[in-house]
């Protein structure tokens, strides 16, 4: 085993890098020189605002989104179609659908899907907050933006079978070719559920 | 160590950012993982979902290794059952079915059905029946298979009724009939193998027999519960033929 070449903190400082996504131990030690070179330009701001991320930062009570309000930003937000939940497996994916402006409605973050072989059921995930939102009146379309995948369309149908009774129209994204895709280079099972989905044009 | 086979992807878990262990029902080696490198990536997700079959190559440097599985899609048929209620909850429970079958022991048989049901599973009417017919089997293969031959306590080959809870054998109608309350309905099905749509009275019937014996035998000595997606399943499935509901 290498000797050490830096002292306790600075080791620990670079392990705890390592554990971000997208950083291994390598980029987690040119990460953490980088950031002791910029240590007033960088370092200090980005140890501050992580004590104020985590002092601050909680679960919206409604959506299940993070904020650093409770009510979370979109559920105050007054301009936002209220009528329409969509429903979204992760905050990641909150984030994406955001990114693309591509509804203008209130959200609920599931905090997962459904999966057998992990041992997630029902109960791991907020499905029981989203079938009572629904049920509160004020809904009219509930859009299950969730992954194609068996996993998140497990989880689609069986909140569809929840909110039967509901009165609320259930939707679900379409699955097909993705813009700029080439026919050609799509796999067989992208290219059966655009058959199957096929529009009129 | 390296051989290649046919596999049907039963399940997938994360591993690390990249990569992913994959759990394949392969034709000649039985319930298999490996770690598939790059499994993540947008190339690999399309094909390791659960009900496609793959061609893979696994390579170990010793046996009992986890291994690492080249993949590469054969029959990409997950797609086909995202829209139908009935499929994706049978296509969850088939899996988990499968999983109680002891890893890297070959069922070639299992395999085969498995397959053949995959490709029919789409059909709301046929999916029922097919679905009973692999627990059965499932059941025999663990070796906890009904025996239906004859009237467990006459010997009488004909009017098979009844199946009793305690033995899994068949009662016939005369000899069942003190105890029919006891007794489960045998649907006609179990014993004609050609009857592929069968009325939605008897294939209630038959999961309602299934379901007994799986949880007494295979689940419950496992600390298991039925899984929630039969279930849902066979409330699909009757949903769709309301006769029997």
């Amino acid at each position: 085993m290498p000797a050490a070449v830096a002292g306790p903190e600075i080791e620990r400082l670079i392990q705890l890098l390592a554990r971000l996504p997208g950083l291994g131990p390598r980029s987690a030690r040119r990460a953490a020189l980088h950031l002791i070179k910029k240590r007033e330009a960088l370092m200090a701001p980005l140890g501050a605002a992580l004590a104020i991320a985590m002092e601050k930062i909680e679960v919206c009570k409604t959506c299940g989104n993070i904020d650093t309000q409770n009510p979370c930003t979109v559920c105050t937000d007054d301009r936002r179609d209220a009528s329409i939940i969509v429903a979204v497996a992760d905050v990641a994916d909150l984030w994406a659908l955001e990114r693309a402006h591509a509804v203008n409605s209130r959200y609920h973050v599931l905090g997962g899907t459904l999966s057998p072989l992990d041992g997630i059921g029902p109960q791991d995930i907020s499905i029981d907050a989203l079938v009572s939102r629904a049920h509160g009146g004020e809904v009219k379309e509930v859009i299950l933006a969730l992954n194609a995948t068996v996993d998140g369309q497990t989880t689609a149908h069986y909140i569809t079978d929840l909110l039967h009774d509901a009165g609320v129209k259930v939707t679900r994204l379409a699955h097909g070719v993705p813009v700029g895709g080439e026919l050609d280079y799509l796999d067989e099972g992208t290219l059966t559920a655009a058959i199957k989905q096929r529009t009129l044009f | 160590m390296q051989w290649a086979d046919d596999g049907i992807v039963l399940g997938v878990r994360r591993h690390g950012e990249a990569s992913t262990i994959v759990e394949l029902m392969t034709r000649g080696h039985g319930r298999h993982m490996g770690l598939v490198r790059g499994g993540s990536s947008s190339r690999m997700r399309p094909i390791l979902q659960p009900g496609n079959t793959v061609t893979a190559t696994w390579r170990a440097r010793l046996d009992e290794h986890l291994g690492n599985y080249t993949l590469e899609g054969a029959r990409l048929r997950s797609s086909l059952f995202l829209g139908a209620s009935h499929a994706i909850y049978g296509l969850t429970h088939l899996a988990a079915l499968t999983r109680l079958l002891p890893e890297r022991d070959p069922h070639q048989e299992i395999y085969e059905i498995l397959e053949s049901i995959l490709e029919r599973l789409e059909d709301v009417d046929q999916a029922g029946p097919l679905v009973v017919r692999y627990e059965l089997m499932l059941l025999a293969e663990l070796g906890f298979g009904l025996d239906l031959s004859q009237c467990a306590a006459t010997g009488a080959t004909s009017e098979l009724v009844y199946v009793s809870p305690k033995s899994g054998r068949a009662v016939s109608r005369d000899a069942g009939a003190p105890w029919q309350d006891k007794l489960m309905r045998l649907p006609a099905f179990f014993m004609d193998e050609e009857l592929e749509k069968p009325p939605a009275t008897d294939v209630a019937d038959g999961f309602e027999i299934t379901g007994f014996f799986l949880a007494r035998h295979l689940f419950e000595p496992r600390g298991l519960e039925v899984p929630e997606a039969r279930r849902q399943f066979i409330a699909a499935i009757l949903r769709a033929q309301p006769s029997a509901a």
